[in-house]
């Protein structure tokens, strides 16, 4: 039974269907709170937007310019230091939270790109030049240096590690 | 006439994004819960003061709140100026944007169960480690 519902709508149907359960039982016990959530829902939906079109837009290009095939070959195995510099210096310049990105990096990840390089990807997205001005305004220049430059150096032992374990230490 | 090379590219995307959408409208109604249920102030009053525990209760409210990069900049700042140390105050920063517990179960169904939780678990401990050793290189406490 339950097999067949998430077949028919699908895992991330069912996910859906779980938050919204929690909001229904919240809603519940303390409606005020789930009222409190709907101007913040509205604003990160606001804010999001602009990053969903960009996004859809590079998933567009992707798709028209790029066979699975070329993607592997410039992201998968035997992509070398080309791969990593495109998947760090590509998650220091995305812009937008973490999730937005998950849709196109799972497709690249089904046309072959390396479980390494989109864990790099995933972390550079901790590195935003935008947002450096007010990093350095908090914790000034020297912290700001050596953080970013630590996370970059990170990313690369995260992607390491990533890519072994998630293939249970198969090469 | 659009040509079918575009509309061949336009299918795939929309379809990718279909399969997503309902993934991401889930986390961004979970991101408003957490935004409304969290008191900023809250952040302040869990720190021990102890130099083991605090950056490992940095990186795990960290990797629990999430959001904008820029939120935890501020969080920390207050952080600093109420007198907490900076590896706590650093493991939060790195974990906030590193790690994402509430995000955990879209990036598991859009790039895999092992990999999401291996990328968080090792993302966690490098938030630690990171904190470390910027306090350490800097010479801060």
């Amino acid at each position: 039974m339950i097999g067949r519902i998430v077949e028919k709508v699908g895992a991330s149907g069912v996910f859906l269907f779980f938050v919204v359960v929690a909001y229904i039982i919240l809603g519940i016990i303390d409606f005020e709170v789930v009222l409190n959530t709907l101007p913040v829902f509205g604003r990160l939906i606001l804010r999001i937007f602009p990053v969903l079109i960009l996004v859809f837009g590079i998933m567009f290009l992707t798709n028209f310019f790029f066979k699975a095939e070329s993607i592997a070959r410039i992201l998968g195995k035997g992509s070398g230091l080309r791969g990593w510099v495109l998947a760090i210096s590509g998650g220091i310049i995305s812009s937008g939270p973490i999730y937005m990105w998950y849709p196109l990096l799972g497709d690249l990840k089904e046309k072959g790109m390396k479980d390494s390089l989109v864990a790099a990807f995933l972390y550079n997205r901790a590195i935003k030049i935008p947002l450096i001005p007010m990093m350095v305004y908090y914790f000034g220049w020297s912290f700001t240096i050596t953080l970013s430059i630590y996370m970059v150096l990170f990313s690369i032992v995260n992607g390491i590690v990533v890519e072994r374990f998630a293939r249970g230490g198969k090469p | 006439m659009i040509p079918s090379r575009w509309k061949e590219a336009f299918r795939k995307t929309a379809q990718g994004f279909k399969r997503s959408l309902p993934i991401l409208l889930g986390v961004f109604m979970l991101l408003s819960l957490a935004s409304t249920l969290i008191p900023k102030n809250l952040y302040s009053k869990i720190f021990t003061g102890n130099q083991i525990i605090d950056p490992l209760i940095g990186a795990l409210v960290g990797s629990i709140a999430g959001g904008n990069p820029l939120t935890s900049y501020i969080i920390g700042g207050e952080l600093r100026l109420q007198g907490i140390g900076m590896l706590p105050i650093t493991a939060f920063i790195v974990a906030w944007v590193t790690v994402g517990v509430i995000q955990l179960p879209a990036e598991a169904l859009m790039l895999g169960k092992r990999f999401a939780l291996m990328r968080n678990a090792i993302s966690f401990v490098a938030a630690v480690i990171i904190a470390i050793l910027t306090v350490l290189i800097l010479g801060w406490t």
